[in-house]
């Protein structure tokens, strides 16, 4: 028995993941008493082994299958070597490619499914903990079976970074293509326009809060009293409200200013996962709950449209009537 | 052609809340349609507005209670709905991803659609899998993460866009029959009209058992069961400024000068 994770690659690269999921692994292996072994399918899977070998990690499975990431690749790759090693735990990374074939093979190898651990206790049964209700709450799991699959967040685990001594074993699949009904064609840059928001000092970043198109006027007005740049959260992009360069966040920008004031934004992981670098991190809210101040170096739990006309006559400026 | 639409009444907490046992006390929720399956819906809709014969089907697991989020997409143009409850599911401690994709593929297969759009996670439970674990189960084919859909319907093929991390896209065809997991921002979901309020009322809503669905109790059996739920201790140590909206604001304007974001 082992623990079996699957490492993440794309467009030549290994994604951190990758070496997350080495240390969520070695983890639960410990706790098991077993093995942790890893396999990385497709691209430069000979190159990705060599780095992915550090400390803890036993055994590679380089599975020279198709250049960049296919679910149905992944599918019957992962089965086949599920049903040779027999594994305790199958990890995943719960990315959004991890989204797309996760779920499918646990279902097809019959595993109790639990997504998006933020942390694990091995034993029997293992027990997961996740996050419930936009992250208001935390809940945990009890998965009473010989085996089981788990998908892990991202950034929960630090990467693993010594180099090890694992074997490296090259797995041949026998992929069935005509089985697969999903052709990747390429990939797409969203993005570009007005600004570059990564290069910004100073971010006024504006969330849900802000309830209508029309008070964004408040929130610019803002921006240009304190000299920053305008960006914002998902929710509001997906309006069309802000064009999608202003989007923080794992699908939107990752940015690093000195200053980051999150407005009416309640600090989901996907949006954390953009702006988490942030040297201080400012956030206005109504909800003391929120996430966001979990991360937040300072807070003013009140209403935005309270607080921002005030700082904007602070400085001297006007503020718009909304 | 047929679309199902998975749709899930789901669960929002107010900004005071309770827990209650094993999970948020009744009277701190508020309920609403699933975020990401407000986009399915709309995408479901926007095709039988552009093809000829397209029936719009929701599925929901849910109680009575979810019937006005289901009459909220019959208003947006569903064109009837099935809702699937009865007394185990009602006793189940929670229902895990493939008890979910169980019962909602056991609807397909009556159903016979040509395609199931589905959120791609729901705003409460964030699993994020019941799509994919459906089109296992079907045989479907399938794609996650979907922010734009162009479908061909001659050629039994869907060109979607999946958005990965970091501002790019994966450009990949998909055959149908196949579950497509729908983003936000697809596209603009409409409001629901007067109008389509009224007609709502009027068109087909089923209620089944998992009986009548061709399951037994057993399906909501799991592995997998629900041992604590807890507000997390806040990680952080954020200074909270208190006060008035002008003293907090003073406060932060202070901060801001001594930072030297701003001069004077
Ligand atoms: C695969 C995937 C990728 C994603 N990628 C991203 C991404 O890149 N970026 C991103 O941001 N999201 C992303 N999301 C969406 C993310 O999960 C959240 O839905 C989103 O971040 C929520 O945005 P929000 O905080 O603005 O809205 P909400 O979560 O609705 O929060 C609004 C906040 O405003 C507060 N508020 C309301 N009124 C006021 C007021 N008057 N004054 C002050 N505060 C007020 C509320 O208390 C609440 O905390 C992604 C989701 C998925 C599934």
């Amino acid at each position: 028995m082992s623990v079996l994770a699957v490492t993440e690659h794309r467009r030549g690269e290994l994604r951190d993941i990758s070496f997350e999921i080495i240390t969520a692994g070695r983890e639960l292996a410990d706790e098991l008493g077993e093995d942790l072994n890893l396999v990385v399918i497709g691209g430069d899977v000979d190159g990705f082994a060599e780095d992915l070998n550090r400390d803890g990690v036993d055994t590679i499975y380089t599975v020279n299958e198709g250049e960049e990431f296919n679910h149905g690749i992944y599918k019957q790759a992962i089965e086949q070597l599920h049903a040779e090693l027999d594994p305790t735990a199958l990890l995943t990374p719960n990315s959004v490619n991890g989204l797309d074939y996760t779920p499918a093979v646990a279902e097809s190898l019959d595993l109790p499914l639990v997504t998006d651990a933020v942390a694990l206790e091995g034993g029997q049964p293992v027990e997961v903990t996740r996050e419930q209700y936009g992250g208001k709450v935390e809940t945990t799991y009890d998965v009473d079976a010989d085996q089981y699959a788990i998908s892990i967040r991202s950034a929960e685990w630090p990467t693993a970074e010594d180099a090890g001594d694992a074997a490296i074993e090259s797995f041949e699949a026998d992929i069935d293509h005509d089985a697969i009904g999903a052709t990747v064609n390429g990939f797409e840059e969203v993005g570009g326009g007005d600004v570059d928001i990564t290069e910004a000092d100073v971010l006024v970043s504006i969330g849900r809060g802000i309830e209508e198109e029309e008070n964004l006027p408040l929130v610019e007005s803002l921006a240009d009293t304190l000299g920053a740049t305008l960006s914002s959260s998902r929710p509001i992009v997906d309006n069309g409200w802000l064009p999608k360069n202003r989007q923080v966040g794992q699908s939107g920008k990752v940015v690093e200013p000195d200053v980051y004031i999150a407005i009416g934004i309640s600090g989901a992981v996907q949006h954390v996962a953009g702006m988490k670098g942030a040297d201080t991190i400012i956030a206005i809210n109504t909800d003391p709950n929120a996430p966001i101040y979990d991360i937040a170096d300072y807070g003013i739990v009140d209403d935005l449209f309270d607080v921002v006309p005030q700082l904007i006559e602070e400085f001297g400026g006007e503020a718009p009537d909304v | 052609m047929k679309i199902l639409v998975t749709v899930k009444e789901v669960a929002e907490v107010e900004d005071e809340f309770e827990i209650s046992g094993l999970d948020i006390a009744d009277s701190s929720l508020e309920y609403d349609l699933n975020e990401w399956d407000d986009y399915a819906v709309e995408e479901a809709v926007q095709i039988s507005e552009e093809h000829d014969d397209v029936e719009v089907v929701t599925v929901t697991i849910g109680p009575e209670r979810a019937e006005e989020t289901v009459r909220m997409a019959l208003a947006k143009g569903a064109d009837r709905a099935i809702r699937v409850w009865d007394d185990s599911i009602e006793d189940a401690q929670f229902l895990d991803v493939d008890t979910k994709a169980e019962i909602i593929a056991a609807v397909a297969e009556e159903e016979d659609p040509d395609f199931i759009l589905s959120g791609v996670q729901a705003g409460d439970d964030a699993n994020g899998a019941t799509g994919v674990a459906v089109a296992e189960r079907l045989d479907f084919e399938w794609g996650a993460v979907v922010n734009a859909l162009d479908l061909d319907v001659d050629e039994g093929v869907a060109s979607v866009h999946r958005e990965l991390e970091g501002g790019v896209e994966e450009l990949t065809d998909i055959e149908i029959p196949a579950v497509l997991t729908i983003q936000t921002g697809i596209n603009e979901p409409r409001y629901a009209s007067l109008r389509g309020i009224r007609q709502a009322q009027r068109k087909p809503l089923d209620v089944q058992t998992l009986d009548d669905v061709g399951l037994d109790a057993s399906v909501v059996d799991s592995e997998i069961e629900r041992t604590d739920m807890y507000e997390p201790e806040s990680e952080g140590d954020a200074t909270l400024w208190e006060g008035s909206a002008e003293d907090t604001a003073n406060e932060l304007a202070d901060f801001l000068r001594d930072k030297g974001v701003v001069e004077g």
